[in-house]
């Protein structure tokens, strides 16, 4: 199982803080994840509608779409940031 | 370069105010090779009148240790004596601080340097993200990220 956690509207419209989800083996990157996610139903369509504004962290630490999430503990998904 | 190796961030992600005075007096205590301390306050506006508070998200765990990686980068950079950053969470009104950055250093260049280095990354690689509510408690929206602080970190060569 796999920990995911969101973040700000990603949060809000997939409507939960986070998911425990088993994962398929074929889902390696995270563009994989964004692409796997939204066939599983409308809430994670609509927050992830536009892959380009998500941003992911593995384990904590920023990566591309194109990187590797396999083995990741906890993956988050986020809006770009707006702190400081 | 040992001295420079010795020198550890203060990065602090709470609710709570901080006091700037306190905070400056804390980095440079018994350091008197600091002959420099640029400080940095991020306040929240209240956008002509139309925003009552700010709501500050964030990633727990994830913000603090971004932070110290950032910090840890401009520390090395610029050869800093000291470093201070504190992000606020939580709901912020118009007129009360957010964000604290301290850089101290032996020459003013450095710790000027080193506060905008970090500040510029802070804002888009530390995981917070704003919402705005409104006057009289109108629903609020997400900030929307600016490109405009895309290109003030990217000025940064090479990327930290």
């Amino acid at each position: 199982m796999t920990k995911l956690v969101y973040f700000a509207w990603v949060r809000e419209r997939i409507g939960r803080a986070e998911d425990e989800l088993s994962l398929p083996a074929e889902v390696m990157t995270g563009a994989d994840l964004l692409a796997h996610l939204k066939t599983l139903g409308e809430e994670y369509e609509m927050a992830l509608a536009f892959p380009d504004a998500i941003r992911i962290a593995v384990n904590m630490e920023h990566v591309e779409h194109d990187e590797s999430i396999v083995g990741a503990r906890e993956i988050a998904l986020f809006p770009p940031m707006t702190g400081g | 370069m040992s001295d420079i190796d010795t020198v550890s961030p203060t990065v602090r992600v709470q609710h709570e105010d901080f006091d700037l005075q306190a905070e400056v007096a804390a980095l440079s205590a018994g350091h008197h090779e600091i002959g420099a301390v640029v400080t940095f306050s991020g306040l929240c506006r209240d956008e002509g009148g139309s925003l009552e508070a700010l709501e500050l998200e964030h990633y727990p765990g994830m913000a603090e240790a971004e932070m110290l990686r950032i910090a840890s980068i401009a520390i090395e950079r610029f050869g800093l004596q000291g470093l201070t950053a504190i992000h606020r969470f939580g709901r912020i009104a118009p007129g009360e601080k957010i964000v604290l950055v301290i850089a101290a250093s032996s020459h003013r260049q450095a710790a000027f340097d080193g506060a905008n280095f970090v500040m510029d990354f802070l804002k888009t690689s530390a995981p917070f993200w704003k919402k705005e509510h409104g006057a009289g408690g109108k629903a609020g929206d997400w900030v929307a990220a600016r490109d405009a602080d895309d290109a003030a970190r990217n000025k940064w060569t090479p990327a930290g």
